[in-house]
């Protein structure tokens, strides 16, 4: 067993990292061919495009157990489709918000732009987020109304 | 007014300008206000127009057996308009083959547990900036009124009603905002109400419809009614124009509009973007601008 499961008291958050396929799939590709050693926490989700990120794949992560989403996708401008990020980009703006009114922990929804040839951001990043959920503890509200019947 | 009203309608329907006109009635119990189908002129006494005429019958507009009648001619208050402004950019009619009546409107009242009307506006009278319905084929009523009503409201129109509800609600931490959210959505017995009332949920087939596989809990689960009512009210982002109409119909009174403004809220704020203000207007989804905002993007 990882040494490590122990000294965090046992819990482990689960990322849920949805990525497309051209960029920030590539930049995790990146990150395991150069052995950058990033937390085994995420699980990556791979889409064609950011365009193609349902914000109903976001709830249903957080449905299934996830205590941290991340949603990443190539950089404004370098889209295989053109455009799709700057589609994705917009309906994060107002889903953002929409969450906010809800009182869904802003804290545990992350959005990145990461390039096939960043895979030490993705490394980083990746740590990042799973440093901070791991503070944060499990996402217990969002637990809560799943366990309720 | 509404003498006005149907000497309107019957011209249109004796000229053979429209087939059916879609208008208000008293055809519920005791009298409730609801929805008349008009087809002979003869008929046009049916039609009412007073402050209980609280649906939004744009609804029907996109719904195949109101079509199947032929050409239709519909009543809409200034926000019912806006929908149809929506309706109308999003392909889902033909704007040159409806004739908009709108009415100048000086608020709606709400109703008690019997149908009853209260006296008092509803919440999106309080804010309402058109009280002379915009975008329409003929106007019926005072436009001076409306105008003078209009000028009335403007100071309040950010802070008022539905707006001093959301704001109270976002003055709360995100905590209480999640507990006060897993309140209302405890009572949902997802009857999708809020769904067949509005007139701009017109797909065919529902995403909470499908079960292969399903995407939402069908039955009314807390973790469902969840991820249903922010389903719902996303996907009315940039579209909703704010009638109210889900909220009203809801059965179990939930404050389901509240999503709506804060969505409409941030078009506003973020792209300065009004649904329903103007025909031919680009959809707020589907756009973008290459200087769209992003600090929130890592």
């Amino acid at each position: 067993m990882n040494p490590e499961t122990k000294t965090t008291g046992g819990f482990e958050p689960k990322i849920v990292a949805f990525v497309c396929n051209w960029c920030t799939y590539l930049g995790a590709d990146l990150a395991g061919t150069n052995r950058l050693e990033y937390p085994a926490n995420v699980r990556i989700v791979r889409l064609p495009c950011t365009g193609r990120v349902d914000f109903n794949l976001l709830v249903k992560a957080f449905e299934v157990g996830a205590d941290a989403v991340l949603v990443s996708g190539c950089h404004p401008g370098d889209c295989h489709y053109a455009a799709g990020n700057f589609h994705a980009r917009r309906r994060w703006g107002l889903f953002r918000e929409l969450l906010d009114t809800l009182g869904v922990d802003s804290r545990r929804v992350h959005f990145s732009w990461i390039s096939a040839a960043e895979g030490a951001k993705f490394q980083k990043l990746v740590t990042e987020i799973v440093e901070k959920t791991r503070e944060l503890g499990p996402y217990e509200d969002y637990k809560a109304i799943v366990a309720e019947k | 007014m509404e003498n006005q009203l149907r000497n309107a309608i019957r011209k249109l329907l004796e000229e053979k300008t429209v087939d059916v006109a879609i208008g208000y009635g008293r055809v519920g119990v005791g009298g409730a206000v609801g929805a008349v189908f008009v087809t002979d002129p003869s008929e046009v006494d049916r039609l009412v127009w007073n402050a209980e005429c609280r649906q939004n019958l744009a609804v029907h507009l996109s719904r195949p057996e109101v079509k199947a009648l032929g050409k239709p001619a519909i009543v809409v208050k200034g926000c019912d308009a806006r929908a149809v402004v929506v309706l109308a950019n999003e392909g889902q009619i033909d704007r040159e083959n409806v004739v908009v009546v709108g009415v100048v409107c000086e608020g709606i009242q709400g109703a008690d547990a019997s149908g009853v009307a209260t006296g008092t506006l509803l919440d999106k009278c309080v804010t309402c900036v058109e009280h002379a319905a915009q975008n329409v084929d003929i106007l019926i009523g005072d436009a001076a009124k409306a105008a003078e009503l209009d000028a009335a409201n403007a100071p309040n129109a950010k802070t008022a009603g539905k707006q001093a509800k959301l704001a109270a609600l976002l003055q709360k931490t995100p905590e209480e905002r999640f507990q006060y959210w897993r309140d209302e959505f405890s009572r949902c017995v997802r009857c999708h109400a809020c769904r067949q009332s509005c007139p701009l949920c017109y797909c065919n087939r529902c995403v909470a419809d499908k079960n292969r596989p399903t995407r939402i809990d069908t039955s009314a689960t807390l973790k469902g009614n969840f991820a249903w009512n922010i389903l719902r009210a996303f996907h009315l982002a940039g579209r909703c124009v704010g009638c109210g109409a889900c909220s009203a119909a809801c059965p179990a009174g939930i404050d389901l509009d509240l999503l709506n403004l804060t969505l409409a809220n941030a078009a506003d704020e973020q792209f300065g973007y009004v649904a329903g203000k103007e025909l031919g207007a680009a959809p707020l989804i589907g756009t973008y601008a290459e200087n769209d905002k992003e600090e929130f993007i890592r």
